[in-house]
């Protein structure tokens, strides 16, 4: 799964000058506070909306894309089944108008809006519905998001026009959030009967509230308003069509360029803002700073739990307590990210705040090391039976931020005599790397608005990627999954989240935060669930 | 003479060929895959099944050996077919083709820049003769080589865009979009050839027969220009191979820090995700212009100086026998 900004990477030193340049430059002063234009008065309808976003993903058919930068574009273009509430976690209606779960999680029974068509006039009924989740499939690895959340599917049954049942072979309680994602959004049967590589080149054609207009790879994705839009998630403010009658996506990969356009007022919107971006956004004074938490797990050190020292759970807990997450989250992460309250995100539906759990507690972590026979040797790093405390940590260039937080984290696990040495990593090695288990940490994270995700991750019973030994986790992990009552699958995944912490099978540090910097002339350009945007109800004054 | 062409013809192939083995060989060399790069693709931690890995493999070629794989490459790119991207399925040819016009647009412009002001640069500082005024436009080039090109496109783009709004800041769109990249990416070949150029015109303005022709009472104006600088001109010919080089390599940097859509950034992208089918049709492409120019020069030359077919040819005899 991909979510994390991509831009910036090697490049902070110069987005750093070029902040300062820009700081000096800049006429004027803001206050800097966020307003969603309520003071601005009535929304009006119109006008075009630039974005400028950091990368390009190289295609743009939202199934196969997972890249935040393209994402923002593509999820207007296509309609969901269902929507979910950023506030929430709960799951509302949108394409379709209600929805039945057969208590063993096994069934979906969805009820579709009548009067639907994609942009090209074709109906949106059953049998796309039935069509898109089997091509989905089809898509194999290079859909990998949608044939996650697919995992176990049986068929999709035409009821009959506006009725669709999908079934799977074993419980599956995610994937009603799932049909709520921009991986399973309807395209229409001239879309899914393209081949990958046609729908990456030519587009999909969607019901959403805008039509994709053109695109120039590397270059830009033009979206117009889709007149006689009518069917918008039941969560938007505005009935009928978008404000916006176009929106253009400009891809501008140099931060510092980024910036600056949006300061001097050329851009509306830009992607990917970084804490050395800030300064310069702040200057102006027409620049709002959007930030919220990717739903999911959040970045963490994923230990490998066979490795000789860290089989020891007193070993993990001490790295779990070593580490002072506010100081890596102020040092390093934009404002607005938070220190790590579990192993999910805050934004994550059922998340439990453990963060009592997970304060910094130095003297705690040397004393569990002692305990556990490491003992303080003479270069500060801890021996036991000659063996050192060094743990090798892997990482990939996903984010500017992954290198000075591990060297951060580095600092502050020496200073309890754990040796830490970072392994930057080929980003296409890393399904590599997790089979052969060839790590003793990974640095990373994973972006998903629901609690399932733990089980993709850590059940034993699949990828195991973790090493985790079998244990009382699976069992939960399993339940969870088969659970449509609310209470029963939060009582579940709150003991999932506690044994994980517990036991510190992965020491969860920070919470990703996608941070968005919008002119004060955007109004209403918020997150949805899975913190990527939504722009039907965005307007310019 | 015939027989220096086709000499030439034949390095120039053994250079394309060398470029494409060994572009092959590093991609091969590079750990990962670029399927496994196109599935995780991305960025949070993928856990993709193993099964659809190996399939998307198949698919594509890479689970063949190596050799066959390299067999198959060369095959089809001497027919002109260099395969198809992995991040977009389009042919490897097309996106080349696709982002080649704003290149083209951006190195011409640049090139035309540095000729003129590095030539002016190169003639205003051995005409003057004013020590201190000749001594500050002799270092500008050194300044122009050693200023980073990253640098200095962002201080133009803020300069000219951000503070006085004259000038867009990204993008491909008209001869105003052309200006600040073109500057950047001049500053840089511009200096170098004003360097050599000052160089030569220097060594030339003390040949003898410069100071017969000025012994006869031609001007100094005429002097420099038809006298010297037309003998000066043949060792900067010389480094317009170089140069292009120097401008396909500039523009990887100024494309990015620009957003303009051309080879530099397709090659930027294509390195990011390990699309190696664009990679080596880049490093082909790039290999075939550095080429090609070396070769016109080469051919050139004789036209300049026939002494230089004479040289060569016998240095060539000598070495065989």
């Amino acid at each position: 799964m991909r979510s994390t900004p991509r831009s910036g990477r090697a490049r902070g030193s110069l987005a750093i000058t070029f902040a300062a340049a820009l700081v000096l430059t800049a006429c004027g002063s803001g206050d800097g506070a966020t307003s969603d234009g309520a003071t601005d008065g009535i929304a009006r309808p119109g006008g075009t909306l630039t974005f400028a976003v950091g990368s390009y993903a190289g295609c743009v058919d939202p199934h196969q894309v997972g890249s935040n930068d393209t994402i923002y574009s593509l999820r207007q273009i296509v309609d969901s089944l269902t929507d979910q509430d950023p506030a929430t976690g709960k799951i509302v209606p949108w394409l379709a108008e209600s929805w039945e779960v057969s208590p063993d999680a096994k069934t979906f029974t969805f009820r579709l809006r009548p009067g639907v068509t994609f942009s090209d006039g074709t109906p949106v009924d059953a049998r796309a519905v039935k069509d898109n989740f089997d091509a989905a499939l089809k898509l194999g690895a290079k859909a990998s998001l949608a044939t996650g959340y697919l995992s176990g599917y049986v068929a999709t049954e035409v009821r009959d026009d506006l009725t669709a049942v999908v079934s799977f072979g074993q419980p599956n309680a995610q994937f009603l959030q799932a049909t709520s994602t921009f991986s399973l959004g309807l395209v229409a049967g001239t879309s899914v009967r393209k081949t990958p590589d046609q729908r990456c080149t030519d587009g999909v054609v969607g019901s959403g509230p805008f039509v994709l207009d053109g695109y120039l790879a590397n270059q830009s994705i033009t979206l117009v308003k889709r007149k006689g839009y009518n069917w918008g998630s039941s969560l938007w403010r505005k009935p009928g069509e978008a404000y916006l009658d176009r929106v253009l996506f400009t891809v501008v990969p140099e931060a510092g360029v980024r910036t600056g356009s949006l300061a001097s007022g050329q851009v509306d919107a830009i992607g990917s803002v970084s804490l050395a971006d800030e300064a310069a956004l702040g200057a102006g004074g027409g620049v709002d700073l959007r930030a919220r938490a990717n739903p999911g797990v959040v970045f963490n050190l994923g230990l490998n739990n066979s490795g000789p020292a860290l089989r020891d759970v007193a070993v993990r807990q001490a790295i779990q307590v070593a580490l002072d997450r506010r100081q890596i989250v102020d040092t390093v992460y934009p404002t607005g990210s938070k220190p790590a309250t579990s192993i999910l995100a805050h934004t994550t539906p059922y998340y439990r705040d453990l963060g009592a759990q997970l304060t910094f507690d130095q003297a705690r972590a040397k004393s569990l090391l002692d305990a556990a026979g490491w003992r303080v040797g003479g270069d500060g790093i801890r021996t036991r039976d000659g063996a050192r405390l060094s743990l090798s940590v892997g990482w990939f260039a996903n984010a500017a931020t992954n290198q000075p937080s591990l060297e951060l984290i580095q600092q502050q696990l020496r200073a309890v005599g754990v040796e830490i040495t970072l392994k930057e990593l080929q980003l296409a090695k890393i399904a590599q790397v997790q089979q052969a288990g060839d790590f003793d940490a990974l640095w990373g994270n994973i972006t998903r608005a629901d609690p399932d995700i733990l089980r993709a991750t850590y059940s034993t019973g699949l990828a195991n990627v973790y090493r985790l030994a079998p244990g009382p986790l699976d069992a939960v992990l399993t339940e969870q999954a088969a659970t449509v009552d609310q209470a029963k699958r939060q009582a579940l995944v709150d003991q999932a989240q506690e044994l994980i912490v517990r036991d510190a099978y992965v020491i969860p540090v920070v919470e990703l935060t996608t941070a968005l910097g919008v002119s004060k002339k955007v109004h209403d350009l918020g997150f949805e669930a899975s913190s990527r945007i939504q722009l039907h109800d965005t307007w310019k004054s | 003479m015939r027989r220096y062409v086709i000499g030439r013809l034949g390095q120039a192939v053994l250079v394309l060929w060398a470029a494409y083995t060994l572009s092959f060989l590093v991609l091969d060399f590079l750990p990962g895959d670029p399927v496994s790069a196109m599935a995780g693709g991305g960025l949070d931690q993928a856990s993709v099944d193993p099964a659809q890995l190996e399939a998307l493999k198949r698919e594509y070629g890479f689970d063949k050996p190596v050799l066959v794989q390299y067999a198959d490459y060369l095959g089809r790119a001497l027919r002109g077919d260099l395969g198809n991207s992995v991040a977009t399925g389009q042919p490897v040819t097309t996106t080349i083709g696709d982002a080649l016009p704003q290149t083209l647009a951006l190195t011409g412009a640049a090139l035309l820049l540095a000729v003129v002001f590095g030539t002016g640069l190169a003639l205003a500082a051995t005409y003057t003769s004013t020590r201190t005024l000749r001594q500050l436009l002799l270092s500008l080039p050194a300044l122009g080589v050693s200023l980073p090109t990253f640098w200095v496109g962002l201080m133009l783009v803020q300069l000219f865009s951000f503070r006085f709004h004259l000038l867009p800041a990204f993008g491909n769109d008209g001869l105003g979009s052309l200006i600040l990249p073109a500057v950047t990416l001049a500053v840089p070949t511009g200096a170098l050839l004003a360097q050599v150029l000052a160089k030569s015109l220097f060594t030339a303005l003390d040949e003898p027969y410069v100071q017969t022709a000025r012994a006869k009472g031609v001007g100094r104006v005429r002097v420099h220009l038809r006298h010297a600088l037309r003998n000066a001109a043949l060792p900067a010919l010389t480094i317009v191979g170089l140069l292009v080089g120097n401008l396909l390599a500039g523009s990887v940097v100024v494309e990015t820090v620009f957003s303009r859509n051309g080879i530099g950034r397709a090659t930027v992208s294509a390195v990011t995700v390990q699309d190696i089918p664009v990679v080596q049709g880049v490093v082909v492409f790039g290999a075939l212009v550095f080429v090609g120019v070396n070769l016109a020069v080469d051919l050139v030359y004789p036209l300049f100086d026939p002494r230089i077919v004479v040289a060569t040819t016998a240095t060539r005899r000598r070495s065989l026998v």
